[in-house]
């Protein structure tokens, strides 16, 4: 019997992408035998468009990059020119940046993982994550007026201090979100179906990981223990007691573990923050117009679904000469053309979701 | 932060003044395209096993494409910097030593016109296939720019 490969586009228009995703397979029956990502729909020209802004009006176009985690990319962006111009942060700040990133994190596992279930078939699995993000950003639009899209950080501290709403409704959080974990661990984890579709499926070996600079949850799933918040501590993350979160065999479920365990940490630095948090103000000295000295910073910070780095350079003028931003996703998603080949169709949707990734920040 | 090792000692100890180093700066070294590659190489060697970025800056006389190298291990860092002439921007491609080079350099070659030799397949990434210009360059002129003139 005469047999033939064909073509297959997965997406752009397609729900199990995570958005605008284009992926043009070749399959042999069920079987992907060769694999193209197309990226770019969703490219909107982020570094070009912010060479004719001036440096605070750059920061709104952060919480577009991974709208998930707009808080994460705010600090990582003011983090950069506060090295560049060798601005000291309060601490008060500081204790409410980390607090805030902690949040954002949570907030983004649980689209993560939520979608990723859901991806598989199992749709109530969605429901319960997203009862506790609806949570957090209620309490991020307390103190920034925004959902998404928050333009809260500041370079030199954040926009204002803690609105008294606020701090009722994290104690809330804080009292309920534990119960939330162990339930969705008892729904989860030994779920028969959920194993069978995701065990030993899109295994990537800790070479294979390093070498396309995954990072974020797809790398330590591998078994690769690099949280920049470990190996070289940004902000106060120095002063928490918590640990990082590591897998073993780099396969789709233990992306699920690894993350599961990083929101539980998460919510301890989150504990410890809120409590020690000192008084006093939130924003330094800052000269009114922004003119850093000329030269160049890189700086990148563990967000939640890897690591961001953001690269500035300065001609000592107003607006920045050029800003590129090194986004997590895109490097994860270099892997998928290597990793798709011999999987099932139905493998290839519980890999992509296993990445949580963002079209927003692959495309910026 | 300080780096554990003494990477302008082992570089200037292995290239002698094919490395150039700015006191002021010790995370950041110079070298020119035909030593990149085995000067990355070398830093690949040494620990600095993860390419973290590749980037690329017009300084409008000439190009410079900026790699950011970490450790997996520690928290080691150092920036490795080509200047290229402005007419003709070409450098070897780090794709042998990282897979992850691959779509970085693509992205640099679409948005900032960059050649890179030795590249397995250079498209462009972000923009399509017919795409005119490389946006991040400073002479770059949109089309709906130069109709409003």
């Amino acid at each position: 019997m005469k047999t033939q490969t064909y073509t297959l586009n997965f997406g752009p228009q397609h729900p199990s992408t995570h958005g605008v995703l284009h992926v043009v397979l070749e399959l042999d029956g069920e079987i992907c035998v060769g694999s193209k990502t197309q990226i770019g729909y969703l490219h909107r020209g982020i570094e070009k468009l912010v060479e004719d802004r001036t440096y605070p009006q750059v920061i709104p176009y952060t919480d577009r990059l991974d709208y998930l985690s707009g808080m994460s990319n705010n600090l990582v962006y003011v983090q950069t020119i506060e090295k560049l111009m060798g601005i000291e942060v309060p601490e008060r700040a500081e204790y409410i940046r980390v607090l805030l990133a902690e949040l954002m994190r949570i907030a983004s596992h649980m689209v993560g993982i939520g979608i990723y279930i859901m991806d598989l078939g199992a749709v109530s699995a969605v429901f319960y994550p997203f009862i506790e993000r609806e949570k957090i950003l209620e309490l991020m639009s307390h103190i920034s007026g925004g959902r998404m899209t928050f333009n809260y950080m500041r370079i030199g501290g954040v926009a204002y201090d803690l609105h008294p709403d606020f701090y009722p409704e994290l104690d809330n959080f804080i009292n309920e979100f534990p119960r939330f974990i162990e339930e969705y661990h008892k729904l989860v984890d030994d779920n028969e179906i959920f194993k069978a579709r995701t065990k030993n499926i899109g295994v990537i070996s800790a070479e294979k990981a390093m070498s396309y600079g995954l990072t974020g949850p797809n790398l330590r799933a591998s078994g690769v223990d690099y949280d920049l918040r470990k190996i070289s501590p940004y902000s106060v993350y120095d002063r928490f007691d918590f640990e990082t979160a590591v897998g073993k065999n780099g396969d789709c479920y233990d992306r699920y573990v690894v993350r599961m365990k990083e929101v539980e940490e998460s919510f301890k630095i989150i504990k410890q923050a809120y409590k020690e948090m000192p008084e006093g103000p939130v924003m330094a000295k800052v000269p009114k117009l922004i003119k850093p000295p000329v030269g160049d910073a890189y700086h990148q910070a563990e967000n939640p679904k890897g690591i961001l780095g953001c690269y500035v350079v300065s001609d000592g003028s107003p607006k920045p000469y050029r800003v590129h931003f090194r986004r997590p996703s895109f490097n994860n998603i270099s892997i998928y053309d290597e990793l798709f080949i011999g999987h099932k169709i139905a493998d290839i949707v519980a890999i992509l979701a296993s990445f949580d990734i963002v079209l927003g920040e692959i495309d910026a | 932060m300080k780096n554990e090792k003494n990477y302008p000692e082992l570089l200037t100890g292995r290239f002698g003044d094919k490395t150039v180093f700015n006191p002021e700066k010790p995370n950041e070294v110079y070298t020119d395209g035909d030593n990149l590659i085995s000067v990355l190489e070398f830093l690949k060697n040494e620990g600095l096993n993860f390419l973290a970025d590749i980037s690329s800056v017009d300084y409008k006389e000439y190009f410079e494409v900026v790699y950011q190298l970490f450790s997996f291990d520690n928290s080691d860092h150092l920036t490795i910097k080509v200047k290229l002439d402005h007419n003709n921007p070409q450098v070897p491609s780090a794709t042998a030593l990282w897979e992850t080079a691959n779509w970085l350099e693509r992205e640099v070659y679409d948005l900032m016109g960059i050649t890179f030799i030795n590249h397995p397949n250079l498209e462009r990434i972000l923009t399509w296939e017919g795409f005119e210009g490389h946006p991040l360059r400073k002479d770059f002129v949109s089309k709906k720019q130069s109709s409003r003139k």
